[in-house]
């Protein structure tokens, strides 16, 4: 295996009465764009929640960089989220704040850097997303697809070596989708940033990704390249990279004997 | 057997989120800043929308309840023939009571849900999670400066509240009743007391204010990040803290006033 640059080992989770992962083990190797895939509802965005340590792991160790990220202190862990940027699903800019504002806010709080120097670093920022025009407007005037480029140019504002991108393709138009392919594909290499990419979307992640793996059931179905894991024969893969409504996951959602005298409306 | 034990589980869920809520506080409150004349911006920001923005609805219902006691203790003070001393009912009503408990009461509906529910919604967005990922303790962000300017603005309210309300049962008594104005003002002057009076209905409403606002942010943190959860926690919010007051404010009248 190359160079790790996370290591999920043997992690259980569970959240309530639901087991969510069972003794998962993955690595994310450094410097290169990793996907993470599943059927939705299999805690793809639990697993960027337990690398960043928003969540943490009933057993199992989770290590970023080499350092156990849950054994750190509440400062120390700041620290370390400093080297991290993440692409929420929602966006989730701040929406009190203009465009500029969203990006120079990282930077206001963790850099020396004077006000000139900030707002430099922001228009270059949002030059590299396309979206140097929209400096001056509210997130509320932002398109879906210009939102999560703002938040895109606001998540590398400390140069991060991680970034994590939560389901960055869902309800984006096809344009959109491959401006944002486009992008990751750009900020990993010119960067040298580690991405994970935590995605349903078959096609897109392909075609980007250095590397695979597919969780389903609680458990990693299947690891390796792109070509690997379309070449690979396990039935419950094919079905989710071929979207087949029925196989090894069923149609059905498994119903106990007596729903039939239960359900009465 | 089964209930014992039940009732023993609630208690202890209960002292727990006591315990949760005040870790939560301490926190957020008790902290140096690190960026101070950030955090001072960001307090100013929050004085103006907890604090500014409530004067409107603490002035009208001050000016109107100074009105109604004015007529109501007109009417049953003239029958003894002593209607001057309306001005010290309003001014000593006003102050040992209905000016921090009302306030606090306006405040946990004006100020409390609205900081509830934007919270909330600010979970339900994951912008928490995103200062979170950034670095940036939401604690210290969003949570501190909005409970300080919730500690410092109610006191004040209550204040100016009071005011209005003996402005408002000054119009009534002396300008529209009759009562004469020397009569109403030199009572009320020799009745009322800074340290009884003026100086425990402010330190009722300091007690309130940190119940209340403290109340409206624990809730919007933990809050269900749903639409439905956002609406049970501002819900939450008015009711508990309008029961928090009243309990508060019992509590407090018996240690100042109690002891006869």
């Amino acid at each position: 295996m190359t160079d790790a640059y996370i290591e999920v080992q043997n992690v259980s989770f569970s959240r309530g009465e639901r087991l969510i992962y069972e003794n998962v083990s993955l690595t994310i190797p450094r410097g290169k764009i990793t996907a993470v895939m599943g059927p939705s509802g299999t805690g793809k965005t639990t697993l960027l929640r337990l690398i960043a340590a928003q969540l943490a792991p009933d057993s199992g160790a989770v290590l970023v960089d080499g350092q156990n990220i849950h054994s750190l202190s509440r400062s120390n862990l700041y620290k370390a989220r400093k080297k991290m940027g993440m692409l929420f699903q929602s966006g989730a800019l701040f929406s009190d704040m203009s465009v500029a504002e969203n990006i120079a806010f990282p930077m206001e709080e963790h850099t020396k850097l004077d006000a000139e120097a900030i707002s430099n670093r922001v228009l270059e920022k949002l030059y590299s997303v396309g979206l140097r025009g929209a400096a001056e407007l509210m997130p509320s005037e932002l398109s879906g697809g210009m939102a999560r480029r703002v938040a895109l140019a606001r998540a590398i504002a400390l140069d991060p070596e991680l970034v994590m991108y939560d389901e960055p393709f869902t309800g984006q138009d096809p344009i959109s989708k491959g401006v944002l392919v486009k992008l990751i594909r750009q900020l990993n290499d010119s960067a040298k940033i580690t991405s994970v990419l935590v995605s349903h979307d078959v096609e897109e992640s392909l075609s980007i990704a250095d590397h695979v793996c597919i969780l389903a059931g609680g458990r990693v179905i299947a690891e390796g390249s792109a070509e690997e894991i379309k070449a690979s024969d396990n039935a419950e893969v094919q079905q989710f990279l071929n979207g087949e409504p029925d196989g090894p996951v069923p149609f059905h959602y498994p119903e106990s004997s007596s729903v039939a005298d239960k359900v009465s409306l | 057997m089964k209930m014992v034990a039940e009732l023993g589980a609630a208690l202890l869920n209960w002292l727990e989120s006591v315990g949760r809520a005040g870790i939560f506080l301490i926190q957020s409150v008790f902290r140096l800043p690190v960026r101070p004349k950030e955090s001072l911006n960001l307090l100013v920001k929050q004085l103006y929308s907890v604090g500014v923005l409530s004067l409107v609805i603490v002035v009208v219902s001050g000016a109107f309840i100074g009105m109604v006691l004015a007529l109501q203790g007109y009417s049953i003070l003239a029958k003894f023939g002593s209607e001057e001393a309306v001005g010290q009912l309003l001014a000593l009503a006003l102050l040992r009571e209905l000016g921090p408990v009302v306030t606090a009461l306006l405040f946990a509906g004006r100020a409390g849900s609205s900081l509830t529910a934007e919270i909330g919604l600010m979970k339900a967005t994951e912008q928490l999670s995103s200062f979170e990922m950034m670095g940036v303790d939401p604690l210290r962000r969003v949570i501190a400066p909005r409970f300080i300017a919730g500690v410092i603005c109610l006191p004040l309210l209550s204040l100016i509240f009071s005011a209005t309300g003996i402005i408002g049962g000054l119009i009534v008594s002396v300008n529209w009743l009759g009562v004469h104005d020397g009569a109403f003002w030199s009572l009320m002057q020799q009745s009322v007391y800074f340290d009884t009076d003026i100086l425990n209905g402010f330190i009722k409403a300091v007690f309130f204010s940190v119940a209340v606002t403290w109340i409206a942010v624990y809730q919007g943190y933990e809050c269900v990040p749903t639409s439905e959860g956002i609406g049970k926690a501002t819900t939450r919010t008015v009711v508990l803290g309008s029961l928090a007051i009243l309990a508060l404010d019992f509590v407090l009248t018996a240690a100042m006033f109690g002891d006869f």
